[in-house]
């Protein structure tokens, strides 16, 4: 009796298995719409507009250029930080673009995730008041730090701390707005998170002056788009789609002039659909590299809509292109 | 008796021994100061309310910038409703006031009363100095409250015993008409999108929703936990205390991300319907111990007479035991129905863009730094006289039903 | 003659046979339970195994690696499970605290609405209305915001109270006994203190059960334990227990105890409105005391303290009880709010464990055990004097 449960069960658990991966394609042109995870608090990644009802932000964009690249509509879903690796690992959502760094636990068979390129190469860093006279760390002895619980960020300024020998206070809340609105208050000396996030929370303080970010990062953020693991199909999509927007800056393709693009380079004329058939060997039509660009622009614009007035600079960063120093690079298109 | 005797009939009443002083300071010596330890205590208290008072009184005045709440009232209230869509939100408004004067004209009494409270306060919120648009459709609700009124009255006359139960009927669907109404159907209305970011209107359907649905189900749980067959009891049991032991915002927490994993990946319920299941589950098992003990209250022999009268066992339990359970725990069900809509402010904690979540990203924007305050006042305020309204109905309805009297 | 009709119980219809009803009727409501949580239970395994997560305890002996500052000793690198441990015991610990003070607020309140002085008794009045009214989140944000943060002033220059205890933004901050070496050895002398305490109330429990006297001889025993305390204090040699007073670093203060700020919102909040709610508790109860009882004792000279303690209290208690008790487990239930104000309790931490980890199941196991073991802890307490309150009936 127990044997053929077991059988049943295992034939059952089989079945749903091969029904779980390699499926996401199929799923997203049969509903006719993508469904991306964003957040919907930070402004220049993934900011929800009140009045008006729209998603704007850097991360919203990539999902706008996937969802370009397919063929689709899209459908935003804000997500906590708490909830966001379930909402993807039980399909709720197809991809998650949500300043989510590329860690190993998660990229394993822990978390079942897989990470496509890097969107933002960012470090975690530490917003204090100008007028509390702290130039680094070392200065923070015994302070009290605010941050969003539900990260990465609590164990990495665990580890900070403790590597430099010093004591710690810290002071976690599940909200974003609620920690940056006590570190105002005063409620701690410093507020720790990614820089980005750092210099979008800081535009928001009511005298944006009065804080610095310290000069220090103590970790690497690698930023991307999510998957799941299972679906190579899907992953392939999501990675080349990222490697389209790096493609068009390296090539000067942007969004007011691929669609009347031309060029005698064989591999931009593969990019831009003319010829090779690479739309085919990922599953989408000819032109969905330039429905990406049309709909987004290139990675150069994408940065400079969205980050650059936040005040983050990508001259000198990882940020930048490849040609420039940075690590923005893309594959070969054949 | 004869007229010279010299005593008049109101000679006979012994006169009243004479007063001194004048009533309001007897009254006062009698209330504030009757003993040295009254005294101290009305000094102290005094001194703490004139305090607080005026503290309050000059910060509201002087310092409160009260226009963050004009200026954000559609968010805070519908949040990312889409403005061309609002008249739909205002016409699930005007249907249940009209519901309200139609029972209220055939009813009178508390139920009139509060028709007659929601026209006032809709004619005074149109005095108020918003746009022009947002006045005709505020004044329309007083409008609506007359028809209903109108139509009750006609068929107050004209009608038979058929309106009742087309009165219970339209009360009845109005909460899943509204539903459909807000939510869109596809073909017929279009589907609102961002369910989880309507503001004070997702406590409102939460708490409606929620209470709705838990009272069924807390009689059916109640029921099923003083059933014979020890199966059903067991079940019973195991739910109402397990829930019962857990605070609800764990069990929202959990039931956000459990029902994302039980569930196939074919099956998605969105965010909002999640939490209001949650909640739903959550009120259920508080009703069901009201119920239970209510059912407990009635005596025996109402059972035994029924039987004695030839109902079976379930005709007993509709017709005979629950109206008497229901009516015996009416103070307690208004109680839960009153935590429960307080209990909506926690949706904000996975996420959904409720009332007080909204609040915070008002408070979150430039333009209104250092709001806060202003902002609370107006979400206290507003769940205050809603709250304070709803417990004022029960104590009504519970006189009006005589419990504790039969 | 006349014979009865019997029906013979086999003509009865098997569908009319009510043991067969019963039987069959709980046969297929278990069938729909079962079915239903087997079909969950499939879908549990299948968004597992995709999600790499097989349900193992074995992550609670993995480092934490996140930092909690408040409550026992605590260090990232101690494990999931002791990090759990700290959270339920910040849990226990406000729930303890809050409990105390919302029965003082409670009956403090409860009484003063029933007070001769009109003063007093709207202004417990408004006070209980507007708590009970306005929802919990609500109160706490103020609580936190407006009260903590904005009216106290920062750490640099705390409100300093009698005593070296500080008020700040930051939490409160006291001295506090510390053991030093000498501790070890007086100990002994604290544990036989105790012992001698329990055999003291004992004995005199028995003493006045034989002159049958009513009492509690808790003075004997804490006398008792103090003189134990005493002797060995000045026995050990060195002082046992040293004052640690908290000193300002650059930041905060070091030393002595620190409440935080959370913890104090916390507190208040849960205090004033669990408060309300008591304070409705005790004035149904000691209105149900039947006014006939009050007249009595008053007839028979009884004095007003007298009178509230041996009449109308322990009457008013059989009414109170049961209401006081679900108020208790709602107000450790509600502590769990501390998470929306950043108090390291247990939601708080599991929330983090569960996002390090991803370990969704376990983690909900764990947090539903820890409340369900606390709420099954009030309503055992809360049955055992309840049934002593009941009247004895003869």
């Amino acid at each position: 009796m127990r044997r053929a449960f077991s059988v049943v069960a295992l034939l059952v658990l089989a079945v749903s298995l091969c029904a779980v991966g390699q499926q996401t394609l199929e799923a997203v042109l049969a509903r006719g719409k993508l469904v991306v995870g964003v957040n919907a608090a930070l402004p220049g990644f993934g900011y929800l507009n009140a009045t008006t009802g729209q998603f704007s932000g850097f991360d919203v964009d990539y999902g706008r250029a996937i969802a370009a690249a397919i063929g689709v509509g899209i459908e935003f879903v804000p997500l906590t930080e708490g909830e966001r690796f379930t909402a993807l690992q039980t399909g709720q959502i197809d991809v998650l673009i949500h300043n989510t760094t590329w860690t190993l636990t998660r990229d394993s068979r822990e978390m079942g995730l897989d990470f496509c390129p890097t969107t933002f190469y960012d470090g975690q860093g530490f917003l204090v008041r100008r007028a509390d006279g702290i130039s680094s760390i070392s200065d923070m002895d015994g302070a009290t730090v605010c941050m969003t619980s539900g990260t990465g960020t609590e164990g990495n300024l665990a580890d900070a701390f403790r590597e430099r020998g010093l004591e710690l206070r810290a002071q976690a809340f599940s909200d974003t707005e609620v920690a940056f609105a006590a570190y105002e208050a005063g409620a701690c000396d410093c507020f720790t998170s990614d820089k980005s996030q750092l210099a979008s929370l800081r535009s928001t303080a009511s005298v944006p002056d009065d804080h610095t970010i310290l000069p220090d990062t103590i970790t690497r953020e690698p930023l991307g788009p999510v998957v799941r693991h299972g679906d190579d199909e899907w992953f392939d999509i999501v990675k080349w789609v990222v490697f389209a927007t790096f493609f068009a800056e390296e090539y000067g393709i942007t969004q007011a002039n691929v669609a009347t693009s031309e060029s005698s380079n064989p591999e931009v004329r593969r990019f831009l659909g003319i010829e090779g058939g690479m739309g085919a060997k990922l599953g989408l039509t000819e032109d969905w590299a330039v429905n990406a660009i049309a709909a987004v622009g290139n990675y150069g614009e994408l940065f400079a809509r969205h980050l650059e007035p936040l005040g983050i600079k990508r001259e000198g960063s990882p940020n930048a292109l490849y040609t420039e120093g940075g690590l923005i690079y893309s594959p070969q298109w054949r | 008796m004869p007229d010279d005797i010299g005593i008049a009939p109101s000679d006979n009443v012994q006169p009243l021994p004479p007063v001194d002083g004048i009533r309001a300071l007897r009254w006062a010596r009698q209330n504030l100061f009757g003993s040295w330890f009254h005294t101290v205590l009305t000094l102290a208290s005094a001194a703490l309310v004139a305090t607080v008072a005026f503290g309050l009184i000059r910060w509201a005045i002087h310092e409160a910038r009260w226009e963050v709440i004009p200026a954000n009232l559609k968010l805070l209230l519908v949040g990312t409703y889409p403005t061309d869509q609002m008249w739909r939100v205002w016409m699930t408004l005007y249907l249940a006031v009209l519901l309200l004067g139609f029972s209220g004209a055939r009813r009178g009494g508390s139920i009139r009363r509060i028709s007659e409270v929601a026209a006032g306060a809709s004619i005074l919120l149109g005095i108020l100095p918003l746009s022009l648009g947002v006045r005709v459709w505020i004044l329309g609700t007083a409008l609506s409250v007359a028809i209903g009124f109108g139509l009750g009255c006609l068929t107050l006359r004209n009608g038979g015993s058929s309106v009742k139960r087309v009165e219970l009927a339209a009360w009845l669907l109005s909460v899943p008409a509204s539903v459909i109404l807000l939510n869109g159907v596809g073909g017929i209305l279009p589907v609102v999108e961002a369910r989880a970011q309507w503001g004070f209107l997702l406590n409102l359907l939460g708490a409606t929703v929620g209470i709705c649905l838990s009272l069924p189900l807390g009689v059916l749980l109640a029921l099923g936990r003083r059933s014979q067959l020890p199966a059903v009891r067991w079940v019973c049991v195991a739910y109402i205390e397990i829930i019962r032991g857990v605070p609800l915002i764990t069990l929202l927490f959990m039931a956000n991300i459990m029902l994302q994993i039980l569930l196939p990946d074919s099956i998605r319920i969105e965010l909002v319907v999640r939490a209001m299941l949650t909640i739903t589950a959550f009120s259920a098992a508080y009703m069901a111990e009201n119920v239970r003990g209510g059912l407990q209250a009635i005596p025996k022999g109402q059972r035994e007479a029924a039987h004695a009268l030839g109902l079976n066992s379930i005709l007993t339990t509709a017709l005979i035991v629950l109206p008497q359970a229901i009516r015996a725990v009416i103070p307690a069900i208004v109680g839960q129905a009153i935590a429960l809509f307080k209990d909506t402010t926690l949706f904000g904690f996975i996420g959904i863009l409720e009332l007080l979540s909204v609040s915070r990203s008002v408070a979150a924007n430039l333009e209104w730094r250092g709001t806060v305050f202003e902002l609370y006042v107006f979400i206290g305020l507003l769940f205050w006289i809603l709250c304070y309204s709803m417990s004022y109905v029960g104590r009504r309805i519970e006189k009006a039903l005589g419990v504790g009297q039969r | 003659m006349f014979r009865p009709r019997v029906i013979p119980s086999h003509s009865l219809r098997l569908w009319r046979d009510t043991r067969v009803l019963r039987v069959v009727g709980q046969a297929v409501f278990l069938a729909a339970v079962a079915a239903g949580a087997w079909w969950l239970l499939v879908n549990l395994q299948a968004n597992l195994r995709s999600s790499g997560l097989n349900l193992s305890f074995r992550f609670l002996r993995h480092t934490a690696g996140f930092p909690i500052s408040e409550g026992i000793r605590y260090s990232p690198t101690d494990s999931n499970g002791h990090a759990f441990w700290v959270g339920f015991v910040n849990t226990a610990r406000i729930a303890a605290i809050g409990i105390v003070l919302a029965t003082v607020v409670g009956v403090l309140v409860g009484v003063a609405r029933l007070s001769a002085n009109w003063l007093v008794r709207k202004l417990a009045a408004l006070y209980v209305e507007a708590i009970r009214n306005i929802p919990l989140p609500v109160q706490l944000f103020f609580w936190y915001f407006a009260v903590i943060l904005t009216g106290l002033p920062a750490a640099s220059n705390s409100i300093r109270l009698p005593g070296a205890i500080y008020l700040s933004r930051r939490g409160l901050c006291m001295p506090w006994l510390i053991p030093t070496a000498s501790f070890a050895t007086w100990r002994w002398f604290l544990v036989g203190g105790a012992v001698s305490a329990v055999v003291v109330y004992a004995f005199r429990r028995l003493q006045l059960k034989r002159i049958d006297r009513p009492g509690i001889p808790i003075l004997w025993s804490v006398a008792t334990l103090l003189l134990a305390g005493t002797v060995g204090w000045c026995i050990t040699a060195g002082r046992p227990l040293a004052l640690d007073v908290p000193v300002f670093e650059r930041f905060n203060f070091e030393g002595g105890i620190w409440l935080s700020a959370s913890f104090l919102a916390l507190l208040v909040g849960l205090t004033t409105y669990t408060g309300a709610f008591i304070a409705e508790i005790v004035r149904a109860g000691i209105q149900a005391v039947d006014r006939g009882q009050v007249e009595a004792a008053k007839a028979l000279g009884l004095r007003r303290r007298n009178l509230l303690r041996l009449v109308v209290l322990p009457q008013a208690m059989r009414v109170i009880l049961p209401p006081l008790g679900s108020q208790y487990l709602s107000l450790a239930k509600n502590s769990s709010l501390g998470i929306l104000i950043g108090y390291y309790d247990l939601l708080n931490v599991s929330t983090t464990i569960f996002n390090q980890t991803g370990r969704a199941v376990e983690m909900m196991l764990l947090i539903m055990g820890s409340y369900l073991s606390l709420s099954f802890l009030f309503s055992f307490t809360l049955n055992y004097y309840n049934r002593r309150m009941q009247p004895v009936e003869k």
